[in-house]
Protein backbone atom coordinates (compact mmCIF):
# COMPACT_ATOMS: atom_id res chain seq x y z
CA UNK A 1 0.00 0.00 0.00
CA UNK A 2 1.37 3.44 -0.95
CA UNK A 3 1.98 5.84 1.92
CA UNK A 4 1.19 9.21 0.32
CA UNK A 5 3.21 11.02 2.95
CA UNK A 6 6.62 9.44 2.45
CA UNK A 7 9.32 10.60 0.05
CA UNK A 8 12.69 8.94 -0.35
CA UNK A 9 15.39 10.45 -2.54
CA UNK A 10 18.54 8.74 -3.71
CA UNK A 11 21.05 11.61 -3.90
CA UNK A 12 23.63 10.23 -6.31
CA UNK A 13 24.95 13.46 -7.80
CA UNK A 14 27.31 15.86 -6.09
CA UNK A 15 26.46 18.64 -8.54
CA UNK A 16 25.34 21.95 -7.10
CA UNK A 17 22.18 22.20 -9.22
CA UNK A 18 21.12 18.60 -8.62
CA UNK A 19 21.74 18.84 -4.88
CA UNK A 20 19.68 22.02 -4.90
CA UNK A 21 16.85 19.99 -6.45
CA UNK A 22 17.29 17.25 -3.83
CA UNK A 23 17.10 19.64 -0.90
CA UNK A 24 14.33 21.81 -2.39
CA UNK A 25 12.10 18.76 -2.85
CA UNK A 26 13.08 17.28 0.50
CA UNK A 27 12.46 20.42 2.56
CA UNK A 28 9.23 21.22 0.73
CA UNK A 29 7.91 17.74 1.39
CA UNK A 30 9.02 17.74 5.04
CA UNK A 31 7.38 21.13 5.61
CA UNK A 32 3.99 19.76 4.55
CA UNK A 33 4.28 16.72 6.75
CA UNK A 34 6.02 14.09 4.67
CA UNK A 35 8.44 11.64 6.16
CA UNK A 36 11.56 12.31 4.08
CA UNK A 37 14.52 9.97 3.68
CA UNK A 38 17.66 11.10 1.87
CA UNK A 39 20.02 8.34 0.82
CA UNK A 40 23.40 9.77 -0.20
CA UNK A 41 25.56 7.64 -2.43
CA UNK A 42 28.74 8.16 -4.48
CA UNK A 43 29.19 11.86 -5.36
CA UNK A 44 26.10 12.71 -3.32
CA UNK A 45 28.14 11.90 -0.21
CA UNK A 46 30.02 15.18 -0.78
CA UNK A 47 26.91 17.03 0.40
CA UNK A 48 27.05 15.59 3.91
CA UNK A 49 30.77 15.79 4.64
CA UNK A 50 31.70 17.81 7.72
CA UNK A 51 34.51 19.45 5.77
CA UNK A 52 32.69 21.44 3.11
CA UNK A 53 35.74 22.60 1.19
CA UNK A 54 38.49 20.60 -0.52
CA UNK A 55 40.06 18.37 2.06
CA UNK A 56 41.91 15.02 2.05
CA UNK A 57 39.02 13.15 3.65
CA UNK A 58 39.11 9.36 3.49
CA UNK A 59 41.30 6.44 4.40
CA UNK A 60 44.17 5.74 2.03
CA UNK A 61 46.00 7.65 -0.68
CA UNK A 62 43.49 7.41 -3.54
CA UNK A 63 40.43 8.26 -1.38
CA UNK A 64 42.31 11.32 -0.07
CA UNK A 65 43.07 12.41 -3.65
CA UNK A 66 39.38 11.98 -4.50
CA UNK A 67 38.50 13.90 -1.35
CA UNK A 68 40.59 16.87 -2.44
CA UNK A 69 39.35 16.75 -6.04
CA UNK A 70 35.68 16.45 -5.15
CA UNK A 71 35.54 18.47 -1.96
CA UNK A 72 32.38 19.02 0.04
CA UNK A 73 29.22 21.05 -0.33
CA UNK A 74 30.96 24.37 -0.90
CA UNK A 75 33.10 22.88 -3.67
CA UNK A 76 30.21 21.32 -5.59
CA UNK A 77 30.30 22.14 -9.31
CA UNK A 78 27.26 22.82 -11.50
CA UNK A 79 26.44 20.02 -13.93
CA UNK A 80 26.80 22.23 -17.00
CA UNK A 81 28.96 25.28 -17.77
CA UNK A 82 30.85 25.09 -14.48
CA UNK A 83 33.67 27.35 -15.75
CA UNK A 84 36.24 26.04 -13.26
CA UNK A 85 34.00 26.71 -10.29
CA UNK A 86 32.93 30.25 -11.20
CA UNK A 87 29.33 29.27 -12.03
CA UNK A 88 28.36 28.05 -8.52
CA UNK A 89 29.51 31.41 -7.14
CA UNK A 90 27.36 33.20 -9.72
CA UNK A 91 24.39 30.97 -8.85
CA UNK A 92 24.81 31.69 -5.13
CA UNK A 93 24.91 35.43 -5.89
CA UNK A 94 21.78 35.20 -8.06
CA UNK A 95 19.94 33.14 -5.45
CA UNK A 96 20.66 35.68 -2.72
CA UNK A 97 19.79 38.60 -5.02
CA UNK A 98 16.43 37.01 -5.87
CA UNK A 99 15.68 35.93 -2.28
CA UNK A 100 15.90 32.26 -3.21
CA UNK A 101 17.37 29.90 -0.62
CA UNK A 102 20.96 28.95 -1.33
CA UNK A 103 22.08 25.32 -1.21
CA UNK A 104 23.60 25.86 2.25
CA UNK A 105 20.34 27.36 3.52
CA UNK A 106 18.38 24.42 2.13
CA UNK A 107 20.68 21.93 3.85
CA UNK A 108 20.29 23.87 7.09
CA UNK A 109 16.50 23.81 6.66
CA UNK A 110 16.63 20.05 6.08
CA UNK A 111 18.54 19.65 9.33
CA UNK A 112 16.04 21.81 11.21
CA UNK A 113 13.09 19.89 9.76
CA UNK A 114 14.73 16.69 10.98
CA UNK A 115 14.83 15.04 7.59
CA UNK A 116 16.39 11.57 7.76
CA UNK A 117 19.90 11.47 6.29
CA UNK A 118 21.46 8.13 5.39
CA UNK A 119 24.82 7.29 3.82
CA UNK A 120 25.43 4.44 1.39
CA UNK A 121 27.66 1.79 2.92
CA UNK A 122 29.08 0.55 -0.38
CA UNK A 123 30.01 3.99 -1.72
CA UNK A 124 31.61 4.87 1.62
CA UNK A 125 33.68 1.71 1.40
CA UNK A 126 34.86 2.53 -2.14
CA UNK A 127 35.68 6.15 -1.30
CA UNK A 128 37.33 5.27 2.02
CA UNK A 129 34.85 7.37 4.02
CA UNK A 130 33.62 6.77 7.55
CA UNK A 131 30.48 7.88 9.37
CA UNK A 132 32.62 10.30 11.39
CA UNK A 133 33.46 12.15 8.14
CA UNK A 134 29.80 13.19 7.89
CA UNK A 135 27.60 15.70 9.69
CA UNK A 136 26.01 14.32 12.87
CA UNK A 137 22.52 14.39 11.33
CA UNK A 138 23.43 11.29 9.31
CA UNK A 139 21.32 8.76 11.16
CA UNK A 140 22.76 5.59 9.79
CA UNK A 141 24.86 3.85 7.17
CA UNK A 142 22.69 1.65 4.97
CA UNK A 143 22.93 -0.88 2.18
CA UNK A 144 20.45 -1.21 -0.68
CA UNK A 145 18.14 -3.69 1.02
CA UNK A 146 17.84 -1.55 4.14
CA UNK A 147 17.09 1.52 2.02
CA UNK A 148 14.43 -0.36 0.05
CA UNK A 149 12.79 -1.43 3.30
CA UNK A 150 12.91 2.16 4.52
CA UNK A 151 11.42 3.61 1.34
CA UNK A 152 8.76 0.94 0.91
CA UNK A 153 5.25 2.30 0.52
CA UNK A 154 6.28 5.83 -0.44
CA UNK A 155 7.59 7.66 -3.48
CA UNK A 156 11.24 7.29 -4.47
CA UNK A 157 13.29 9.62 -6.66
CA UNK A 158 16.81 9.26 -8.06
CA UNK A 159 18.72 12.51 -8.56
CA UNK B 1 11.01 27.71 0.42
CA UNK B 2 8.63 30.27 1.93
CA UNK B 3 6.47 27.65 3.59
CA UNK B 4 9.60 25.75 4.62
CA UNK B 5 10.79 28.87 6.49
CA UNK B 6 7.29 29.34 7.91
CA UNK B 7 7.19 25.77 9.18
CA UNK B 8 10.64 26.06 10.77
CA UNK B 9 9.54 29.23 12.60
CA UNK B 10 6.25 27.61 13.67
CA UNK B 11 8.21 24.66 15.07
CA UNK B 12 10.06 27.08 17.37
CA UNK B 13 6.84 28.55 18.83
CA UNK B 14 4.71 27.40 21.73
CA UNK B 15 1.06 26.41 21.30
CA UNK B 16 -1.04 29.56 21.15
CA UNK B 17 1.80 31.77 19.86
CA UNK B 18 1.16 33.78 16.71
CA UNK B 19 3.45 34.06 13.69
CA UNK B 20 3.20 36.95 11.23
CA UNK B 21 4.44 36.04 7.76
CA UNK B 22 4.90 38.84 5.25
CA UNK B 23 4.89 37.85 1.60
CA UNK B 24 4.43 39.40 -1.81
CA UNK B 25 1.46 38.44 -3.91
CA UNK B 26 1.84 35.22 -5.86
CA UNK B 27 2.26 31.54 -5.15
CA UNK B 28 3.40 31.86 -1.50
CA UNK B 29 0.36 33.96 -0.66
CA UNK B 30 -1.89 31.12 -1.81
CA UNK B 31 0.33 28.29 -0.60
CA UNK B 32 1.16 29.38 2.95
CA UNK B 33 -2.39 29.71 4.32
CA UNK B 34 -3.47 26.49 2.60
CA UNK B 35 -0.46 24.47 3.78
CA UNK B 36 -0.62 25.90 7.30
CA UNK B 37 -4.30 24.98 7.58
CA UNK B 38 -3.61 21.49 6.24
CA UNK B 39 -0.92 21.11 8.90
CA UNK B 40 -3.44 21.89 11.61
CA UNK B 41 -2.46 25.50 12.30
CA UNK B 42 -5.05 28.20 12.72
CA UNK B 43 -4.83 30.85 9.99
CA UNK B 44 -6.21 33.95 11.68
CA UNK B 45 -6.06 36.41 8.81
CA UNK B 46 -4.57 37.30 5.45
CA UNK B 47 -4.45 41.02 4.86
CA UNK B 48 -2.64 43.63 2.81
CA UNK B 49 -0.09 45.69 4.68
CA UNK B 50 0.74 49.38 4.27
CA UNK B 51 3.52 48.36 1.92
CA UNK B 52 2.12 48.01 -1.59
CA UNK B 53 1.89 44.39 -2.75
CA UNK B 54 2.94 42.95 0.61
CA UNK B 55 0.52 40.80 2.57
CA UNK B 56 0.62 39.64 6.17
CA UNK B 57 -0.54 36.14 7.07
CA UNK B 58 -1.23 35.62 10.79
CA UNK B 59 -0.93 32.01 11.90
CA UNK B 60 -1.61 30.67 15.37
CA UNK B 61 0.23 27.56 16.49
Amino acid sequence: MVNEKKLSIIAFSGDFDKLTAVFTLATGAAAVGYEVNLFFTFWGLDAIKIKQGRSPVGKGFLPKVFGVMMGGLKASPVSRLNFLGVSPKIFRYLMRKNSVATLEELVDAARQLKINFYACEMAMHVLGLQKTDFIPEVKDVLGVTSFLRLSEGGQTLFI
Amino acid sequence: MTFVKTKIELNKLQKGDILNVKVAAGEPLENIPRSAAEQGFNVLSVAETEMPGIHCIRIEK
